[in-house]
């Protein structure tokens, strides 16, 4: 009697603590993979056009982005940007114009601290063990309260049914319906088989990919040598995108 | 109860087609939309909310309204607002039915909306945003349509209708505050991102729905014959006159903040709605026109409204409420959600305006509250106006007994025999005497019979002992016989002490 009476206690105190460990942030843990990125502006801004619109448009054939003939619907992951619009704290009026001019690659910082999983009412979108943002586009409800609370604007909704848009379907990967959001996921299918991230694969070395949490990576060392940059943060997000100018 | 929704004249039901007719522009935009996205709407990547969402905010701020009705009616047992907490409540639950219209019809997969409720997420404030606005439906609806059983059956308030009176009080704050840190808690929207968000909101709240119920006050005073009393409605209208105040001190403090400490994150947004972003020769100025209007017309409304003589007129009144009314639609609407994405967070400035097919879903959702209301208002007017005569009623009886009384008082005055100065104590014994002593038949016994007349007062002159029913008849002899003066006859003439 005693016994299980015991048991009961220990269960439901386990319990509340599992409840309690889901209300608080998880630590990071160090043993485990977080995945980062570096790009290298000055690498990606030497490389020919067509090589610097083969980075972008990589990302669009294999994820199944359609191409809508209205800005206002387009659903992007990976798009290019100035200087002074990705960087605003840092810009001033004297910059080199070499960095003025710089096409600078934007994508979702797979933040730290990501502020639009935490508004999700449904928990369609949210942050994985090995630090990426991802998304259910089963579970999304449209709401785009995401979009509303992404401090960088990386998020695309399906204003419209994207299906009719897509250029050249691949069918290796899912295709969206309208009224859901989507965004880069530093293309987790390819990384769970080894891949490298596809803009990674097709910058030719000047989008670096790795483990933030292993010292010994290349992205780790990259960043203890040089001075890099990072978009807002001034706003507590802790991205996980870095830039070296 | 129900029954008085049916039965209306030619005025009520000419009322509900027009409502229908604009339901069913609505619901034909609605199926439009379902069919081709969101795609239809003005909304971009850009700017990902707008009119919907805007038309929300401002919803949740006249659902909250109500407890400025309801709280003194019941905390303070404020007499006045009894007769209209249960309109108070019932807008705000037509409202509230609005504000989750508008939510569903902005949703990209509506037909997923349970899966707020089946996969909940403690850390979103929309979560609570949904369970304050619907507890706060079911509230309304309960309590309101609880007192109108009552009051049909005449009957007091039981205990747990009290308590859930009180319990909707702090909800009603409850729905718009939540709503407030939907967007307060954006680290990335620096045009929300402030605390001074939920304060504006019931500011603005309780400026926009007393307004909308003065105003649906005075539409049922003049088309009804329920009234409200105009007491009533004046004291709303003091309420609204506070809150525009405040509401516009808000704004004016918001203001400063922007432009003195100069932040330029901040300050572009509030550049954008007062005065346009210039981008080469081209400004991008949509929203100036709109936020001017809002902000003259909710100043000279409320210099209108802090004036008594102009606020208590009752032919400014409506028109003052009106220009809150859409003062504050356009600022706390559109005018707060828009300019919080313009420029986008990535510095490009992409302008935003609702499509025809926004509009009429927009117009059809109000609609939709409309018709809910002007039901339910018409419930409550039958009800209230049946209520009413039954009082009446009661009152007619009220009289009758008091009239009885009267008669038993009657009884016990004293009769007395002008003949033989006898007194008895009913009419029926003097009349008796009069017919045994003095032979006077009973049918014209009152010639004999007098009401005995309640003691007068006598004054007496004290130097000639002359009596006087009157102090001046006295003080005119006193100055006549005794020369004395009228100003001191208070020393010769003195009241007769009864013995």
């Amino acid at each position: 009697m005693t016994g299980s009476a015991i048991a009961t206690i220990t269960l439901t105190a386990s319990q509340v603590e599992r409840v309690l460990a889901a209300f608080a942030a998880p630590a990071i843990d160090q043993q485990k993979v977080r995945w980062g990125m570096v790009i290298d502006l000055k690498k990606f801004n030497e490389l020919p056009l067509a090589k610097r619109k083969r980075v972008y448009d990589v990302c669009k054939e294999i994820h199944n982005i359609p191409i809508f003939p209205t800005a206002k619907d387009r659903v992007e992951w990976i798009w290019p940007a100035d200087f002074e619009h990705t960087f605003p704290s840092q810009f001033n009026h004297f910059l080199p114009e070499e960095i003025e001019n710089l096409e600078v690659p934007v994508l979702c910082n797979h933040c730290e601290n990501p502020p639009c999983t935490k508004v999700c009412p449904t928990g369609a979108t949210w942050k994985r063990d090995d630090g990426i943002v991802t998304m259910d586009y089963h579970r999304c409800i449209g709401c785009r309260y995401c979009m509303a609370a992404c401090p960088y604007g990386m998020r695309s909704f399906n204003w419209r049914d994207p299906r009719p848009f897509i250029p050249k379907l691949n069918p290796t990967y899912h295709t969206r319906t309208k009224g859901v959001v989507e965004k880069c996921t530093f293309c987790v299918e390819r990384l769970e088989k080894g891949l490298q991230p596809a803009c990674v694969e097709a910058s030719e070395g000047s989008f670096i990919f790795g483990d933030l949490n292993n010292l010994e990576s290349e992205i780790s060392k990259i960043l203890r040598e040089h001075y890099s940059i990072r978009r807002k943060p001034e706003l507590g997000t802790e991205p996980k995108l870095y830039y070296l100018i | 109860m129900i029954e008085h929704a049916i039965r209306g004249g030619k005025l009520y039901w000419s009322w509900i087609a027009l409502l229908v007719i604009i339901i069913a522009a609505g619901g034909a935009s609605y199926y439009y939309q379902y069919q081709n996205g969101l795609t239809v709407t003005g909304m971009s990547k850009e700017v990902s909310w707008g009119l919907y969402i805007g038309n929300f905010t401002f919803l949740v701020g006249v659902a909250a309204s109500a407890v400025i009705v309801v709280l003194p009616a019941y905390l303070y047992d404020y007499k006045k607002f009894k007769k209209v907490t249960t309109m108070g409540e019932f807008l705000g639950a037509a409202a509230v039915i609005m504000c989750m219209t508008f939510i569903l019809v902005d949703l990209g997969r509506p037909d997923r909306v349970l899966n707020v409720v089946l996969n909940p997420r403690p850390n979103s404030v929309m979560l609570y945003d949904f369970i304050s606005l619907s507890g706060y439906l079911l509230l309304n609806i309960v309590i309101a349509w609880t007192v109108l059983a009552y009051r049909e059956k005449n009957k007091g308030y039981s205990t747990w209708l009290k308590i859930l009176i009180f319990v909707a009080i702090p909800w009603a704050i409850s729905i718009h505050t939540v709503t407030a840190f939907l967007y307060g808690g954006l680290v990335g929207r620096p045009f929300w991102n402030t605390a001074l968000m939920a304060p504006r909101f019931l500011a603005g709240a309780f400026a926009s729905g007393p307004s909308l119920l003065i105003i649906s006050l005075l539409v049922m005073r003049k088309y009804t014959n329920f009234d409200p009393g105009y007491d009533a409605i004046k004291k709303i209208g003091d309420v609204v006159a506070f809150a525009m105040v405040a509401n516009l001190f808000m704004i004016g403090a918001e203001l400063f903040t922007v432009f003195y400490s100069a932040h330029p994150h901040h300050l572009e947004h509030f550049i954008y709605i007062l005065f346009g972003i210039k981008e080469g020769s081209f400004v991008y100025a949509r929203f100036v026109p709109w936020m001017w209007t809002s902000l003259i017309l909710g100043i000279i409304a409320a210099i209108m409204l802090v004036i008594p003589k102009v606020r208590n007129e009752p032919k400014f009144l409506a028109f003052t409420c009106g220009m809150v009314f859409i003062s504050v639609w356009m600022e706390k609407g559109m005018g707060l959600i828009v300019p919080g994405y313009i420029p986008s967070q990535w510095g490009a400035v992409v302008e935003y305006w609702p499509t025809i097919p926004e509009s009429l879903i927009s117009l059809g959702v109000w609609g939709i509250g409309i018709l809910i209301f002007t039901v339910l208002a018409k419930v409550a007017i039958g009800v209230t106006l049946e209520g009413e005569k039954i009082e009446e009623e009661v009152v007619e009886e009220e009289e009758v007994v008091e009239e009885v009384e009267e008669e038993v008082v009657e009884e016990a005055k004293e009769y007395r025999c002008e003949l033989c100065d006898a007194v008895f104590k009913s009419l029926d014994e003097c009349c008796e005497h009069a017919e045994k002593e003095h032979k006077i038949a009973k049918a014209s016994c009152d010639m004999a019979c007098v009401e005995a007349a309640p003691a007068e007062k006598q004054y007496k002159c004290e130097l000639c002992d002359a009596v006087f029913t009157d102090l001046d008849e006295c003080c005119e002899h006193a100055e006549k016989e005794h020369k004395i003066a009228k100003a001191s006859c208070d020393m010769v003439c003195g009241e007769v002490e009864e013995e």
